[in-house]
């Protein structure tokens, strides 16, 4: 992993420093809030509903034990003993006081974190695939090109003002684990014929009011040139974006107005004038970021007792069943750790699990865990002759839920309990729809489902992209739920469709329940997902389901 | 027609916890919803808006949100009001537990 040069560590502590001083302004009054909002801001920390939130970067998703221990000192210390885990790997402590804030982030930067340029008009936490350096389909680790682009677009000169935020994505695998397509740039990573690892660019992806599919800019991309057109893009799209309308700056409305071509024309122009400025510099840097990323020393033991373990305790074969993945190394595995038992918060972990999920990895994982943007957390390197007394441990910390992918694996954005711009709650609709699925016993039947809960039409619970979406709105002063479906988030992205009308807040859980008992009368056998009996027999059948009233007074 | 001006209390985020808090007719701010000024005139109440919004040391983010009059005094009448005056639905945190 990383570690913070000295370079990077001076730069976070005078960060900090800087801070520091203007809250200690804004609480003496010299400071007014117009004033301080864009400094705070500029330090990931907002005013919500109930209190101020500090959002902090998980750099592309990746912690070490020592660093979870920290979120679960801070937590403890200075909130209320929890964390919320978001959609772009963040993680959010909803209670902080204003003049605690600086301590917090002197306390991160103690371990190589920060909250900087977790919100504001500038490139944002860069995220990736969460099963980076693990994932049995991946050309190459993603993260030292992420923690490059870390390094480029913090504290940019050039954009620190854009037309507004700015979302980088990356994978390295050839299936999408990191919604690269519905992001202001994502990079996948790709061959080409000589069998050189660039990237394919996406450009213009991204949900909220105005949801687009990312198009295309470059086929392919050396790897060597990523910086300066990642400059070139950002550069382009600061001077063209528009400033007039906050909904119409993000640069998926730039590419859509202007055209992929024109775009194309002007990135290329200028990618042409500043490549010869990046004189190797990036690589070097590059080389020195991949060494700290070099694979842990993976080991070659039996995974007999593991087999036996499997046959011997059913709740452990599971939980084996849907919380793994395939590992690139021979005998170990990807372990999801699910952040959502059923009736609980969608990506609130408490500290006494951090520090579980810390030792787990300190003792078990070669020191390494990852935020998933499905707000669970990820071990992404366990021996399987260690899997057994993993899920030991994470049951005794009520972390062994089995249901990664399952409908009760849901997305949910914290929603009007916390967020200050949401039009409705998402939190208890994720906790009441999960509670009924375990009532129902069938969501292992229902098979791989996803389920997104935005509680506002900005999209954080990224309800677009999920099988089935949950838009919460305000309709005349009521809490009001729309459905969409047949959304992806993966290679293949699709935008929802909306379904029809929207449901309250005590019908939208039995839409759901009938929604999803449905599909299983509709499915051509067992092995046929959600998704794709969606895409075999389009909306109308799973209308027809959803608004069963509406249907017999049309045939009447 | 003008619209109707519907009574207001005047309301915003405290500086340093950032919750919510209401303004009282004594310029004191309670986080006690039923202890705010009811305002029912619309001059007065943009007045009482301006002089909160000066108070840049104590409060944050200072708003007009819409009351009616109850038993024990102001209530909400939107539903995000109401959040506000009781802290999230998924944890007993926040004014729910603090006021009682």
């Amino acid at each position: 992993m990383y570690t913070y040069n000295d370079f990077d560590e001076a730069f976070v502590r005078s960060r900090v420093a800087q801070f520091r001083g203007q809250v200690e302004r804004r609480i003496d009054g010299s400071l007014t809030e117009d004033e301080f909002k864009p400094l705070r801001l500029m330090n990931g920390l907002y005013l919500q509903l109930h209190a101020y939130m500090l959002r902090v970067a998980v750099p592309y998703g990746t912690l070490n034990p020592a660093q979870m221990r920290q979120l679960a000192y801070i937590a403890d210390r200075w909130d209320k003993g929890y964390g919320h885990f978001t959609t772009r790997q963040n993680i959010q402590y909803n209670w902080p006081k204003l003049q605690d804030v600086p301590d917090m982030l002197e306390a991160l930067a103690d371990v190589g974190m920060h909250a900087i340029q977790t919100s504001g008009n500038t490139i944002r936490n860069v995220t990736a695939d969460h099963f980076a350096g693990a994932a049995a389909d991946e050309i190459e680790d993603p993260r030292p090109v992420a923690e490059l682009l870390r390094q480029w677009s913090t504290d940019h000169p050039e954009f620190q003002f854009l037309p507004r935020k700015f979302k980088i994505a990356v994978t390295g695998a050839e299936h999408d684990r990191a919604v690269t397509k519905a992001h202001d740039i994502g990079l996948r990573m790709v061959r080409n014929d000589t069998d050189e690892p660039g990237f394919e660019v996406i450009v213009g992806g991204g949900l909220g009011r105005t949801p687009m599919v990312g198009k295309v800019l470059r086929a392919f991309l050396p790897k060597a040139d990523l910086l300066p057109y990642c400059e070139a893009i950002v550069s382009v799209y600061n001077l063209l974006g528009r400033r007039d309308n906050k909904y119409k700056a993000r640069i998926k409305i730039t590419v859509h107005e202007n055209g992929l071509e024109k775009i194309q024309d002007l990135v290329e122009d200028r990618f042409a004038a500043i490549r010869a400025g990046f004189s190797g510099h990036d690589q070097a840097l590059l080389e020195e970021i991949e060494a700290a990323f070099a694979p842990p020393a993976f080991e070659s033991k039996s995974t007999g007792g593991y087999e036996a373990a499997r046959l011997a305790n059913p709740a452990f074969r599971s939980w084996t069943d849907t919380n793994l993945s395939d590992h690139k190394a021979d005998g170990y595995a990807i372990v999801s750790i699910s952040i959502k038992k059923h009736g609980a918060t969608p990506g609130d972990a408490t500290s006494d699990q951090m520090r579980v999920m810390a030792d787990l990895a300190e003792q078990y994982g070669h020191g390494e865990l990852r935020i998933s943007h499905e707000q669970n957390v990820i071990l992404p390197h366990v021996h399987k002759a260690d899997l057994a007394k993993v899920y030991a441990a994470l049951r005794e910390a009520d972390l062994a839920t089995a249901n990664i992918g399952l409908a009760s694996d849901i997305i949910a954005c914290p929603g009007m309990d916390y967020c200050a711009l949401a039009t409705a709650r998402s939190i208890p609709i994720a906790q009441e729809i999960a509670t009924r699925f375990d009532e129902l016993k069938i969501e292992h039947e229902i098979g791989q489902l996803k389920i997104k809960i935005s509680g506002c039409i900005n999209a954080c619970g990224h309800h677009h992209v999920g099988h089935i979406g949950i838009l919460g709105l305000d309709r005349a002063g009521v809490e009001n739920y729309q459905i969409t479906l047949g959304g992806d988030g993966t290679e293949t992205t699709t935008i929802g469709e909306r379904a029809g009308p929207g449901f309250s807040a005590d019908e939208i859980v039995p839409a759901i329940e009938r929604l999803v008992t449905g599909y299983l009368g509709l499915r051509s056998d067992a092995d046929e997902t959600f998704l794709q009996a969606y895409r075999r027999l389009g909306m109308e059948p799973f209308k027809a389901i959803l608004y069963p009233s509406e249907d017999k007074a049309n045939a009447a | 027609m003008p619209r109707t001006f519907t009574p207001k209390v005047v309301t915003a985020n405290a500086l340093l916890e950032g919750d919510a808090v209401w303004l009282t007719e004594n310029n004191a701010w309670t986080r006690d919803i039923r202890e705010a000024e009811l305002l029912t005139d619309e001059a007065h109440a943009d007045l009482r808006l301006l002089e909160a919004q000066a108070r840049v040391d104590e409060i944050a983010g200072a708003y007009l949100a819409d009351a009616k009059s109850g038993e024990n005094g102001p209530e909400p009448t939107h539903f995000r009001e109401e959040f506000r005056t009781r802290g999230p639905s998924n944890y007993a945190h926040g004014k729910q537990v603090e006021l009682s």
